[in-house]
């Protein structure tokens, strides 16, 4: 294959000297030609034709490089043999499987820290900011103290700080906390149990997805009776009824199986049951503290911005402060909040590229591996590239979908 | 015009790089051109390559580097030592960061090819071995089914631990972490049974970093691979190699010729042995020298002050490995039923 | 849950009546049974975290003496011995002991011109000039190799003075860059806006650890061979572009915010784009967005934190360096909290700048 591209791009240098007349000849046109349109689309070549000469001079050094330096190139090796063990996965994954399979096993724990720790982040963040704007005053000090605190120290220190703390102030695994018999907490991480397979738990994980549907269902079936009528109906306690109740019927109905895999300490480790990994709850705990302190900034702003009027209007109405809150501020708020929050969500799963310094084997600590192994450097960075730009303008797309959904709609 | 100004930098840049695009020279001619040899090592192994608190470095890597820097340079003070971690260490030899790598690296066969390096002598002969807590009450390797295992990120033992585990149809799980510090930190706090690494980082670690000098904690008697530690150079500049491997050479058969550092140069002016003459480039009888000097383009007493730098192989050895408390075993001579052999220096 | 639509900035002028301890109490923890509940939560939590902390870090510490008496404390109280025993080695990292006067004073000489910045009374042309005399003392002084200083290589620089050279230098020098991808990216020529977006958007859809990645494993693959970049500055160029983008969607913020009727005005004086560009909107749109600016800073001050990861001693690194040390490993985390503690007072004085700058802004707008 080296060969082959190596005749390929042995004609950049004639190239290049190409696109460096070509960029001459844009510039002296831009300067003199006096036309505006024609002047501007000079300028766009010569643009152009300077990043062309910059990539192909790059590329042309890189791959005269690599050949002169007889390392190896291609993505071959994502089909090899890995020969390493991951230590937490959530798909089948041995030390037989590829490089491949090795990377996505990485990006799906890149994607489980990110989504679980954009979830807590929200939930924290949005609490935090609308406390720091109650009239109570001790409240209000801890909330911005919280907020001051978290968001003035780097992200890696939190990492690290957590972790050492998990693994030097928990107990060891023989003096596991249990504070229920089947839960043990310890520096191996979080043990507790989960259900044998049987039908009546899948029935119920059914049941769970089909209540989360209808409660969302629900709850739009509500806003929009209320946009025509103005009644305002119990969403929450529906919703909260379905979410629960449904998957308690399909359970009931699956047979109700009652039988759980308890953790167990056999030998070296807890058998049985399933866990959390100190690694994993380090990176989750800190990226997603530190990222509420920011969205706890982002809310705060948010509420500040619902006009006065509104609040006092709805005052007058007579509505509880927390339909004043529910129905009137958060609403409105949500406009402000979502933009810069959509960052930190993006800044959240980026962040989690810092995982490789206490051992959560994501994707830029598989890949850091497989480089190692492999040596190919320049594929691998280019896959942490491109996987996380994929994400993020996913991630991206997504937030702008709901931006939309929840714009005022002019009337 | 602040702008066109800098374009015309961006391009005559691109002009000027396109045309310069030539093979690096030969390395020896760099090396003397800089009057120093750059040389990495790791950022602080017991034993291999430590900085010290007034930061001179100390180990056999180090030592390593000063042999070949007094054969190439003449100086064996003419070291820029470069602390390298696991991930960067080829790629800087790979890119002229570095003129040579002498920083415990195993010697593997796709290392050799498809990284484009060549390695040019053992100096180490080192296995992978366990580390465990005294109250685990484990004896053998074997014992380790389920453990929970710390290691350290982007070095062969990854892989060998998993073959193990593997061969011997046994579960793992591995803590992997990229520093040496949060490794050794979360062992020693109990996040892990066992600590993996080679068994001189383990008898170094034994020594310097476990908590009550190492009374609560063992290494375990299997040795579960091979890792041959030496330097590597880049391919494709045969001089250098050569250089580099026969600098070493000459500390292995130093020792098994009896030259020391102390009387190395007595040696170079009086012995009579023609093998030693050969080797220091001393003239025999009729004022001919062995000629090695100039087949590996230096000078002909380039062996004595390799030796002269740093001691032969045991004096190096025993400086720097044997304080860790590794006797030399397999690291002993042929003669003396080990692996070290220099092939004749003539 | 009643929400205080004035922000707390305002709270100081009706509570601050001292005369009366239980009304201002009943005012402010206990006006409602929602607000004595979320009082008596909080009270509960300070109560369980801060005297813990209180005992570790204060109470049972040991501020003064040898290894063993930390040895003694362990697991009890904190060992600020640690620090006080390798706070050198933290600040100023490897850079040699008897020379570390010279990190110090750049530290100094650096901190006295970002001061000096801060300040909008000397936002004068000599203070362009000042920065410029400041870079070469700075470089004079931390490479030396004249004056009879003796050289020291970037290899050698660390702790601190490397953390503030990497963030300074990244904001400094990112700025041309940045309102370049900025004004391209709001051009009317399509493809010089295509190219700044996808740059803009590229660098800020990956990670700062894969950029720097980049500048220590790929660069010298781009580079023609026996050109040999050290390792500091190719990190510096990879932080520079990273915050590049960042600083350039700032810089648009502030574009976008300019009144439309700025532009039209220029343009019915016949005013050419580079004129229009460099006499009406930039330096309206730059004082705009001064407190983001800041921001950005802060950011990438926090951010150079990462290139311990490349193998570069920063502040964070260099205290991972002191706690090489066997002896003293156990108290690690000591270091860790001394760095936290730097880095804090650092970016929360710059936080509180760029607020105070903020309502400078407004203030203004008000007359």
């Amino acid at each position: 294959m080296l060969p082959l591209t190596t005749g390929y791009f042995a004609g950049y240098q004639p190239m290049q000297v190409l696109f460096g007349l070509f960029a001459a000849a844009a510039l002296t046109g831009a300067i003199l030609i006096k036309d505006r349109n024609l002047k501007g689309m000079l300028w766009e070549a010569l643009a152009v034709s300077l990043i062309l000469m910059l990539g192909t001079y790059l590329a042309h050094n890189t791959i005269v490089n690599l050949a002169n330096r007889k390392i190896a190139t291609g993505f071959d090796f994502l089909d090899r043999e890995a020969r390493f063990e991951i230590s937490e996965s959530l798909i089948p994954y041995s030390a037989a499987s590829t490089y491949g399979r090795a990377m996505l096993v990485g990006f799906l724990n890149t994607l489980k820290v990110s989504i679980l720790g954009i979830i807590l982040a929200t939930i924290l963040g949005v609490g935090i900011g609308i406390l720091s704007l109650t009239r109570n005053w001790l409240v209000r000090q801890l909330a911005g103290g919280y907020v001051h605190f978290l968001r003035n120290i780097p992200v890696l220190l939190h990492i690290f700080l957590w972790y050492t703390a998990i693994t030097n102030l928990l107990p060891p695994l023989r003096q596991a906390l249990s504070p229920v018999p089947g839960i043990y907490l310890s520096q191996r991480g979080f043990f507790y149990p989960v259900p044998e397979p049987a039908t009546g738990w899948t029935a119920a994980l059914y049941g769970l997805i089909a209540g989360v549907v209808l409660a969302v269902a629900a709850t739009r079936v509500a806003r929009l009776r209320q946009d025509r009528t103005g009644e305002i109906l119990p969403t929450g306690l529906v919703a909260i009824l379905l979410v629960i109740g449904v998957p308690l019927i399909a359970w009931l109905v699956g047979g109700a199986p009652t039988a759980f895999s308890v953790p167990a300490l056999k030998g070296f480790n807890f058998e049985g049951g399933t866990s959390i990994s100190p690694e994993f709850f380090a990176v989750f705990g800190a990226l997603s503290v530190y990222t509420s302190a920011y969205i706890a900034e982002n809310t705060r702003a948010g509420i500040l911005a619902v006009s006065r009027g509104q609040i006092e209007a709805g005052r007058t109405l007579g509505l509880s402060e927390g339909v004043i809150l529910r129905q009137i501020i958060l609403p409105q708020a949500l406009r402000v909040i979502l933009p810069p929050t959509t960052n930190q969500y993006l800044n959240l799963t980026k962040n989690s590229s810092l995982s490789v310094a206490v051992g959560y084997p994501d994707l830029v600590s598989i890949s850091n591996t497989t480089l190692n192994q492999t040596g190919q450097a320049v594929e691998c960075i280019s896959i942490i590239m491109l996987v996380y730009l994929a994400t993020s303008l996913a991630t991206s797309a997504l937030m702008n979908w709901y931006n939309r959904s929840i714009k005022v709609v002019e009337r | 015009m602040f702008r066109s100004g800098a374009i015309w930098a961006v391009a005559a840049l691109a002009v000027v790089g396109s045309v310069s695009a030539a093979y690096a020279g030969p390395t020896l001619d760099a090396v003397k051109k800089a009057d120093v040899l750059k040389c990495g090592v790791n950022t602080g192994l017991g034993g291999f390559s430590i900085a010290d608190s007034t930061g001179k470095w100390t180990g056999l890597d180090a030592d390593v580097c000063r042999a070949i820097a007094a054969v190439a340079l003449g100086d064996a003070n003419k070291v820029k030592f470069v602390p390298l971690s696991a991930q960067q260490r080829f790629t800087a030899l790979q890119n002229g960061e570095i003129d040579v790598l002498s920083r415990n690296s195993t010697w593997t066969l796709q290392r050799d090819t498809k990284l484009g390096l060549n390695f040019t002598n053992v100096t180490f002969y080192d296995g992978q071995g366990f580390m465990v807590p005294k109250k685990l009450n484990v004896k053998s390797a074997k014992e380790l089914n389920g453990a929970t295992i710390c290691v350290q990120t982007g070095t062969t033992t990854e892989l060998n631990l998993a073959d193990y585990f593997r061969a011997n149809s046994m579960q793992f799980k591995p803590v992997v972490i990229e520093q040496q510090q949060e490794v050794l930190g979360a062992f020693f706090a109990g996040r892990c049974d066992v600590y993996t690494t080679d068994r001189s980082g383990l008898a170094s670690t034994l020594k310097n970093d476990a908590p009550n000098g190492g009374a609560d904690y063992m290494v375990l008697p299997e040795i579960i691979s091979k890792e041959p530690l030496g330097p590597a150079v880049r391919q494709g500049d045969e001089q250098w190699t050569d250089i580099v491997k026969y600098s070493v050479y000459a500390l292995i058969q130093a020792e098994e010729s009896g030259i020391t550092q102390a009387n190395v140069e007595d040696l170079a002016k009086t012995s009579k042995d023609p093998a030693v003459q050969g080797l220091l480039g001393t003239p025999n009888a009729e004022g001919k020298t062995s000629g090695n000097g100039e087949a590996l383009g230096v000078d002909e007493a380039w062996a004595v002050r390799a030796i002269k730098a740093a001691g032969n192989y045991s004096e190096i050895y025993d400086r720097n490995i044997k304080p860790l408390g590794l006797e030399r075993g397999i690291n002993a001579l042929w003669s003396q039923g080990g692996l070290m052999y220099s092939p004749p220096l003539r | 849950m009643a929400i205080e639509m004035t922000g707390p900035a305002t709270m100081a002028a009706p509570a601050g009546a001292p005369r009366d301890v239980i009304g201002w109490l009943r005012e402010n923890l206990f006006s409602s049974p929602l607000n004595s509940v979320l009082t008596l939560i909080s009270f509960g939590l300070i109560v369980l975290v801060v005297p813990p902390l209180v005992r570790w870090g204060i109470l049972n510490a040991v501020w003064t003496g040898g290894l063993e008496r930390c040895k003694a404390v362990q697991g009890t109280g904190a060992c600020w011995i640690f620090i006080a025993e390798k706070y050198r080695l933290i600040l100023f990292g490897l850079y040699p002991f008897k020379e570390q006067w010279r990190p110090l004073l750049m530290t100094v000489v650096l901190i006295a011109l970002l001061a000096a910045s801060m300040n909008r009374a000397f936002w004068r042309p000599w203070l362009g000039l000042a920065w410029l005399l400041g870079y070469l003392a700075m470089g004079i002084l931390m490479w030396g190799g004249i004056f009879g200083l003796a050289f020291e290589d970037t290899d050698k620089w660390g702790g601190l003075p490397l953390t503030l050279i990497l963030s300074v230098n990244a904001i400094a020098f990112s700025f041309p860059l940045a309102i370049a991808l900025a004004l391209g990216r709001r051009s009317d020529l399509p493809v010089i806006r295509m190219i700044c977006t996808g740059f803009i958007e590229l660098v800020r859809g990956v990670p700062l650890i894969s950029v720097l990645f980049m500048a220590s494993l790929m660069i010298p693959l781009f580079l023609p061979a026996g050109v040999d970049i050290n390792k500091l500055l190719r990190a510096q160029a990879g932080i520079i572009l990273f915050t590049g983008a960042y600083v350039a969607e700032v810089i648009r913020g502030g574009l976008q915010a300019l009144p439309k009727g700025q532009i039209e005005a220029a343009d019915s004086l016949g005013l050419g784009y580079w004129q229009k560009t460099g006499f009406v909107v930039l330096p309206q749109a730059l004082s705009l967005v001064i407190p983001p600016m800041v921001n950005s800073f802060i950011a990438t001050f926090k951010d150079t934190s990462l290139v311990i990861i490349i193998g570069l001693f920063d502040l964070f690194g260099s205290a991972r360096l002191a706690a090489n040390d066997p002896a003293w490993r156990p108290f690690y985390v000591e270091g860790l909290l001394f760095v936290a503690l730097i880095y804090f007072v650092s970016c929360f004085s710059l936080a509180r700048y760029s607020r105070y700058v903020e309502r400078l802004a407004r203030q203004g707008d008000q007359r």
